[in-house]
């Protein structure tokens, strides 16, 4: 296999999800495509030639040369202030890709599937839901995804959408330190208890993906063995700041 | 790609020259230890714990907790750094030298390669000049502290002059063999070698 090689990619939209997540929609020329899941590399480059990259997971499904991320802002951060504050329609951006190939899931992979996602750690599985529905695939999945508050949570409408479907795919709130009014959803972090309300029994071996803050994977996947699913199908990546949580 | 300005980006992590001597292309300092993990923790009960050297040796070995820490000890301290591109700087680890584990198990000439297998089904290969003559360790301490399962406690391999994926968390053992054998990330798009200051980061680099 040839070398994945660095390829000038142009922002042709702009969206913003939330307060600190945006949504880069880029297009990228000879783009090979990418399995829902895969994440690629950014390169930055300063006048001076100074250079940061970092990695971020695809968010949308397959779509010929088209390649979208949603990056949040971390403050303190060194690229996401740039890609989610700076960069504007028309900008250009270096990439290279697609990168990755455990945590990724495609329907000839079966289920039934769990999608367990903590903040900005929904975009590699919001590509995977996304495939599904664009493939007309009916595995029956399941996605759960905690957010901060209602106003936090990134591809409100859409998840909507998606599980109105009827298609077999069911999306599932919780809310961990603010709910609006008259909220009747979950309203704390993932635990044991809603992981075998929302989940799959063990005996009905699904797949399973993780994603989000290391605590929160650490937690899910932890509690996920100690139901008695088997750890080999408990697909796990991490996301969001680096450092200790 | 020559040429290309990101317009805007003036980057706020510029390290100092001593600081940047030590970071290989495409790294950043990160002063926490961020964990990356293909799937759920393990739990390695240390009565149950064993480590192995296999394959092509003349005595192949195995070591319980308390055995293995009756071997001759060894620290590193220096610097590390992950292909997901952070590097921690000036951090250490104690345990035992792989050369200390290969010399009890005395390898046969052909032996050329190991695979380290692990708790939880990860492998990784590395060629046997990468590991031997002090450049490669089975850690059970970190910065003085039993190393926490999420960083491969109880004991992980250290292999420090490579990228991090192949410093193996929760490591069981060695097996040689006369030929080298793609471990778990290697067959999955990342570099067979992985040798940082080259940025060996995927297939084809």
């Amino acid at each position: 296999m040839g070398r994945l090689s660095w390829r000038l990619s142009e922002v042709t939209d702009v969206r913003h999800e939330n307060a600190r997540v945006v949504t880069l929609a880029l297009q990228v020329p000879d783009w090979d495509g990418h399995l829902p899941g895969q994440h690629v590399d950014v390169r930055l480059t300063a006048e001076d030639g100074y250079q940061a990259e970092r990695a971020y997971s695809i968010a949308s499904a397959p779509d010929g040369s088209r390649v979208e991320l949603a990056v949040e802002r971390l403050d303190d951060g060194e690229v996401s202030p740039y890609l989610a504050g700076e960069l504007r329609r028309g900008d250009q951006l270096e990439l290279r890709g697609p990168v990755g190939g455990y945590f990724v899931w495609e329907p000839d992979r079966g289920g039934p599937l769990l999608l367990v996602g903590g903040g900005s750690g929904v975009a590699p599985l919001m590509a995977m839901v996304r495939h599904r529905a664009a493939t007309g695939s009916q595995v029956p999945t399941r996605l759960l995804y905690s957010s901060r508050s209602l106003e936090d949570v990134i591809f409100r409408e859409e998840l909507e959408r998606l599980d109105a479907a009827g298609d077999g795919l069911t999306v599932t709130h919780t809310l961990t330190r603010a709910q609006p009014p008259g909220w009747t959803g979950y309203a704390r972090r993932i635990d044991a208890v809603m992981l075998e309300e929302v989940g799959w029994r063990p005996g009905e071996r699904p797949l399973v993906y993780v994603c989000g803050p290391t605590r929160l994977v650490e937690a899910v996947a932890g509690q996920l063995v100690a139901l008695g699913h088997d750890p080999a199908r408990v697909r796990t990546e991490r996301f969001g700041p680096t450092g200790v949580p | 790609m020559g040429g290309f300005i990101s317009r805007g980006f003036r980057g706020r992590r510029r390290a100092g020259a001593e600081q940047a001597a030590r970071l290989p292309p495409g790294q950043y300092a990160e002063s926490g230890f961020p964990v990356l993990t293909a799937g759920p923790t393990p739990r390695v009960d240390l009565a149950d714990w064993r480590l192995k050297v296999e394959g092509l040796v003349r005595n192949p070995q195995e070591w319980t907790w308390e055995e293995a820490h009756a071997l001759p000890g060894s620290s590193f301290e220096g610097d590390i750094h992950c292909v997901t591109r952070w590097s921690k700087l000036g951090t250490s680890f104690a345990g035992v030298s792989v050369d200390t584990l290969l010399d009890a198990a005395e390898p046969l000439p052909e032996a050329s390669h190991m695979v380290a297998f692990c708790y939880g089904g990860y492998t990784t290969n590395l060629p046997l000049e990468d590991v031997r003559g002090g450049k490669a360790w089975v850690v059970w301490e970190h910065e003085g502290k039993p190393l926490p399962a999420e960083h491969g406690g109880p004991a992980r391999l250290l292999v420090p002059h490579l990228y991090f994926w192949k410093s193996a968390k929760w490591v069981a053992g060695l097996r040689l063999l006369d030929h080298d054998a793609p471990g778990f990330w290697e067959s999955l798009g990342y570099h067979n070698r992985g040798d940082p200051w080259r940025e060996e980061r995927y297939w084809g680099d």
